[in-house]
Parts: structure tokens; C-alpha cells; sequence
């Protein structure tokens, strides 16, 4: 470890696991005491490693403050709320000694049930993300405004919000039983897989930002992964699918910063290692029942890992979208199926089909008619891709629809 | 050469800061110190005061958890320099990181030593 990066990193690595102890300790009640006591260690650490250097254990001495803070926190709280004598002092900051546990496995139970407490129904998935973002994965509000591409005024009010939400409601932060934890597994899944594709199809500037966020959601996943009662196939099934994905992190961004299309990637780059940790995720799924979106987005994402254009892959991509399809029905999934029609049946009917889903406020839509016209009618897919152009909202996709426009 | 204690005091330290922020200061911290001792001027026996499970004991033994929020500054650490004269200690305070914070001092306090002086 650079020491240049010390803090940041063990702010990244270790705030997270303070607040969910102490918060699991405090009650949600107390949650930005728990995250005010958390920063305070990492104050004190800057002060104190500038001049002393730093301890042989970082990370253990850091507990050792925190544990230290919250403990007089309490103390003094008590003073100030009871004014109870010395004695009944005495024993109850020992209580508290004992109570506040930082051990790997105590830090691990609480940031799992910490998860499953932001994740609630209660708040809105933007709202988890955001509180996801700031609690389970130490990001500042500043690094969230920048990845929601708004202000710092806006993530405050917006986690504050949530915060009261959650305390209103009096969620309790700890682990669902046997009985509801797969109901209460789909919300932290789904705001796993939005953290990560808010960070892969970041319009953030900032690229290492939106890789660490994709990095944060697979971490978060592998932690469900890692225990024994979260860990479902669908969860692997979800860790697999952003593996596949995130084996294509160094070929889809250029130099520049700008988007390179799938096409156009140099398969060099992809990274072998996620590619086969995904593989092993996909087959660590394929236990039980269940069939879900992640199962069939995940082996998509594998037949896209393969570059070959086989009639085998076509074939088996087009009938995992027909049954992602049933299973829950988005534009992006039907537009992608027109296009996977195309390779298997030809454009000729892959642009009948693509006509019927009339989806004309999307410029995805107008990309994929002037692809499937792209060699038959020239003329016309020009047509659409200028149409897709004027939808386009994001200076990624118009300047990849533009560089289209530019080859005719 | 004397000794000379540079001693860091802070207006508020219950601010909220980036991580990169702290690092900055710490970084700089090191830096700083790193420049004195290129000078041989260091005596190293500088620290950090933690602040908390602190006590403060009063004229009449009575002992107080603290200092907390009774006074409005605190003091942050310390460092031991070597210096020919009180205002050479002073030139190495003034590259103090401590006094980028608005309100924040460094008092420079020569230690007594058995020279038959002091």
C-alpha cells in the first residue's frame, strides 16, 4: 500500500465496517452519530500518523480509537441525560466495553444487516443507493453528487430523507429470518444491480469513480455470496452476471475516455480472471428452482464474453431473451432482441418485428432500425440515426450515434 | 542548540473532511517534519494528544471526563525541534500545516533544560 493513498483507502475499507457496528449498536436512531464518531477516528488517525508515523496496524488502531470514542460518547451521553452517580457510571461504561465488538465476524453480521436495512421497501431505490453508496461503501457526498451528476445539496437533503424514513418506520437493523429472507433479498438485489450499472453506464467523467462503484456493488454481492444464509443462486447468478460485465472495464473506455462500442473492443483487453470467476459464479447458480432475470441476464453476458459469431450463440442469446422477456418486459431487453433476431433470422424480419414495438421516444430504438437497415436502404437508416440523434440525451450516446451518421 | 517544543493548537477539529483531505494533511504533516530533520533540526519526539478518554483533574483533585466542549480550543500534538534561537523555531512552525486551518496556532515554548539556567 503507497502510503500517499493510506487514508483514503482505509477510509474506503474501514469506515463502512464502523458505522454498521456502531450503528448496529446505537440503533438507527443514532445513525449520524455512528457515521460522526466513524469520521472523528479518521480525523484523529490523520493528526496523529502525520506526526507519530504510522502504527504497525493501521486498521486495528483505528477499532482501538473508534471503540474508544463511542465509548466516552455514551459515557458523557449518560451524564448529560441522567446525571447518575459514579457507581452506576463505572459499570456501565464497562457494559459498553464489552458491547461494542469489533470483530471480523461481528463487522461482517452488521454490514450484512445493515444491507438488508437500507435495502428496505420503505425508501426509494435511489434513495437506497444513495444511503447504500455513503454506508456500505464510505463514499463521500461529494463522490455521490458526481456520480448522480447532481450537487452535494441535493444527496444531503436526499439522504437525510431517507435516513428519517428508515427511522420512522424503526427498521431494525439486522438479518431477516429463513422464512422472508428471499422476499427481502430482491430489493438488496436490485440495488446491487442498479449500484452497478450506475457505475457502468456512469455519464460521470470521472472513470476511476465509476469503476469503484461497479467495484463496490460486486463486493457488496460477494458478501452475500460468502454467507451461508444469503447465499442463494440468485445471488450468485447476479455476482456472475457483473463479473461478465466487468471483464470489459479496460476495452470499453479509450484513452479519451470515450465509449468503445463491442464491436470495435480488442477482446486483448478483457480480463480472462472475471471471465472465469464469473463462469464459476454461473455454475455455483445453476443449483435449485429458480430461474431469475440475473440467471438469464448473467449467461447473456457470458455468450458475450464469446466474440465468435456462431449460429449456436445467436440461437441461444435470442431464446434467453424470448424467456427474459416473460419473466419481466423492458425496451432495452425488446430492443435487444430485435437486434439478437437479426443475426439469427436475418434483418429483412428482424425490421418487421422491430417496427411492432413502436417505441418512438427512444433513441435506441431509431439506433437499432437504422442498424437493421444499415446495407439495405442506406437512405433510410441515416434517417433513423439522425432521429436517434435528436433523442439522445447523454453526450456518450450522441456522439457514438453521430460517428454512425458519419460512415454513410 | 536549544530545544524547542512547537505545540499545535486547534480552533475546531469536529469539522467534516474528505479522506483525501485528511491525507493531504497528513502527508503534509510528514513533509514537514521530513524538512526539519533533513535540516538535523528534528529531536523527534513529537506525538499526537488523542482526545478521547481524557481526563482533566481540577484544583481540587475533583477529575472531569475531557475537556468537552468546555474550552474552544484544543491541543492537537506536539513536536521537539532543535533551534539556535526562538525565532529559527518559529521559522519551522510557520511551515505548520496545522495553520491552514483558520483559528489554528502553533505556540513555539523553549524547554527548560539543566544548563544552570533554567
Amino acid at each position: 500500500m503507497e502510503q500517499q493513498e493510506i487514508i483514503p483507502h482505509l477510509f474506503r475499507t474501514e469506515y463502512r465496517k464502523i458505522v454498521s457496528v456502531l450503528c448496529r449498536h446505537f440503533g438507527f436512531a443514532q445513525i449520524e452519530i455512528a457515521e460522526d464518531l466513524a469520521s472523528d477516528t479518521f480525523v484523529t488517525a490523520a493528526q496523529t500518523w502525520g506526526i507519530k508515523g504510522l502504527p504497525p496496524n493501521p486498521t486495528a488502531w483505528l477499532y482501538n480509537v473508534a471503540k474508544n470514542k463511542a465509548k466516552n460518547y455514551l459515557q458523557r451521553n449518560a451524564v448529560f441525560e441522567n446525571k447518575i452517580s459514579a457507581e452506576i457510571q463505572r459499570i456501565s461504561s464497562e457494559l459498553y466495553e464489552t458491547a461494542i465488538d469489533l470483530s471480523p465476524q461481528n463487522i461482517n453480521d452488521s454490514q450484512l444487516q445493515m444491507m438488508f436495512a437500507i435495502c428496505h421497501p420503505a425508501i426509494s431505490a435511489e434513495a437506497q443507493i444513495g444511503l447504500s453508496l455513503r454506508i456500505l461503501c464510505g463514499f463521500g457526498i461529494e463522490e455521490i453528487a458526481d456520480a448522480f451528476l447532481t450537487n452535494k445539496e441535493t444527496i444531503n437533503k436526499r439522504l437525510f430523507r431517507a435516513k428519517e424514513k428508515l427511522r420512522e418506520q424503526n427498521i431494525r437493523i439486522e438479518l431477516p429470518g429463513e422464512a422472508e429472507i428471499d422476499a427481502r433479498l430482491a430489493p438488496v438485489l436490485t440495488t446491487i444491480y442498479l449500484l452497478f450499472n450506475e457505475g457502468y453506464y456512469s455519464e460521470s467523467r470521472n472513470k476511476t469513480l465509476s469503476r469503484d462503484l461497479c467495484l463496490e456493488a460486486m463486493r457488496l454481492c460477494t458478501m452475500l455470496v460468502e454467507n451461508r444464509q444469503t447465499n442463494k443462486p440468485t445471488v450468485n447468478a447476479l455476482l456472475s452476471l457483473m463479473c461478465f460485465h466487468a471483464s470489459r472495464f479496460e476495452a470499453r473506455i479509450n484513452k479519451n475516455g470515450e465509449q468503445v462500442l463491442y464491436d470495435e473492443q480488442d477482446t486483448s483487453l478483457w480480463d480472462p480472471e472475471l471471465i472465469s470467476k464469473g463462469a464459476y459464479f454461473l455454475h455455483c447458480a445453476a443449483s435449485g428452482t429458480e430461474l431469475s432475470k440475473y440467471h438469464l441476464e448473467a449467461t447473456i453476458a457470458y455468450w458475450r464474453t464469446q466474440k465468435a459469431d456462431t449460429t449456436e450463440k445467436w440461437e441461444s442469446v435470442l431464446h434467453l431473451y424470448d424467456r427474459l422477456l416473460q419473466i419481466e418486459y423492458s425496451p432495452i431487453a425488446a430492443l435487444n432482441r430485435t437486434y439478437v433476431l437479426s443475426k439469427v433470422e436475418g434483418k429483412q424480419s428482424a425490421i418487421i418485428e422491430a417496427e411492432k414495438l413502436n417505441l418512438t421516444g427512444n433513441h435506441f430504438y431509431f439506433t437499432l432500425l437504422g442498424e437493421l437497415y444499415t446495407g439495405i436502404d442506406d437512405k433510410q437508416a441515416k434517417l433513423y440515426f439522425q432521429k436517434a440523434l435528436s433523442l439522445a440525451k447523454t453526450a456518450t450516446d450522441k456522439q457514438t450515434i453521430q460517428k454512425k451518421i458519419d460512415t454513410f | 542548540m536549544k530545544e524547542y517544543m512547537l505545540i499545535f493548537r486547534h480552533e475546531d477539529a469536529g469539522k467534516i473532511v474528505s479522506p483525501e483531505q485528511m491525507q493531504l494533511w497528513m502527508q503534509q504533516t510528514m513533509d514537514w517534519l521530513g524538512s526539519i530533520a533533513a535540516k538535523g533540526k528534528f529531536e523527534g519526539k513529537g506525538n499526537g494528544l488523542i482526545f478521547d478518554d481524557s481526563k482533566v483533574v481540577h484544583h481540587n483533585k475533583m477529575v472531569t471526563n475531557g475537556p468537552f466542549g468546555e474550552i474552544k480550543e484544543t491541543l492537537g500534538g506536539y513536536v521537539i525541534v532543535k533551534a539556535e534561537s526562538a525565532d529559527e523555531a518559529a521559522e519551522f512552525a510557520k511551515g505548520c500545516p496545522v495553520l491552514q486551518g483558520e483559528g489554528n496556532n502553533v505556540e513555539v515554548r523553549r524547554l527548560a533544560k539543566d544548563d544552570g539556567v533554567h
